[in-house]
């Protein structure tokens, strides 16, 4: 399983705060994951924006990071605390 | 180590002396207040919500923490967030470094912020006249935390 966490306007924009999805072979790294959800179509094309984060148990990373089978993973948009 | 994720005001002058108490080696000592503003981006702001990724918040401070300590020979730091629900005026942020001597301790502070406004994981939504609005990340943050990747 792969538990995937959608944060701030996203969240809002997907109606989800996360979710739980299958493992399978093809989600060989984060931008594979993504893929997978934008083919979704509708609301998902929001992770198809530029300045995306995304982090992997927790600890932020690029979208080539490779994935694991119960990984944590977090799409977001830009940060702005502080 | 100190890092405290909250949703309680804090209060910035009893941080600052409890930084100086804890060592006295210490000859120096910075600090940074961020406060809410009432007004942004042209609109007044009556009030934000602070949201942000429980777990990796603090995971992500620490690592920043580190990383300060690796390049400034730091003796305390503090660094506190708040979350929830947040007035004009309120402090949101207090980070406060301190070192034998004044550089390192006002790098350490200004680091720490850049590096915490473009890599931990707050997001603010601001209530204005005109609704709620998330706020958006601004480049003059990313250009401040980019100057640090020189060294």
């Amino acid at each position: 399983m792969i538990h995937v966490q959608y944060f701030a306007r996203y969240r809002e924009t997907l109606g989800i705060g996360g979710e739980q999805l299958a493992w399978q072979a093809g989600l060989a790294n984060l931008d594979s994951l993504r893929e997978h959800l934008l083919a979704r179509g509708g609301v998902w094309a929001v992770l198809a924006e530029q300045n995306l984060m995304c982090a992997r148990n927790q600890e932020l990373c690029g979208l080539d990071t490779e994935l694991a089978d119960g990984d944590e993973v977090a799409f977001f948009p830009t940060v702005t605390g502080g | 180590m100190s890092i405290r994720i909250q949703v309680e005001a804090f209060d910035a002058g009893a941080e600052l002396n409890a930084l100086h108490a804890a060592n006295l080696g210490i000859g120096a000592v910075v600090s940074f207040v961020g406060y809410v503003r009432d007004f942004n981006d042209g609109q007044a702001v009556a009030g934000m919500l602070l949201e942000h990724y429980p777990g990796m918040t603090e995971k992500a401070l620490a690592k920043i923490e580190v990383e300060a300590r690796e390049r400034w020979p730091l003796l305390t730091v503090e660094i506190i967030h708040r979350v929830g629900v947040l007035e004009p005026g309120e402090p949101i942020v207090f980070v406060g470094t301190s070192s034998a001597h004044r550089q390192a301790a006002f790098d350490a502070c200004a680091f720490i912020m850049d590096y915490l406004k473009t890599r931990a994981p707050f997001w603010k939504k601001e209530r204005t006249p005109e609704g709620e609005r998330w706020v958006e990340g601004r480049c003059s943050d990313q250009q401040a935390a980019q100057r640090w990747d020189k060294f």
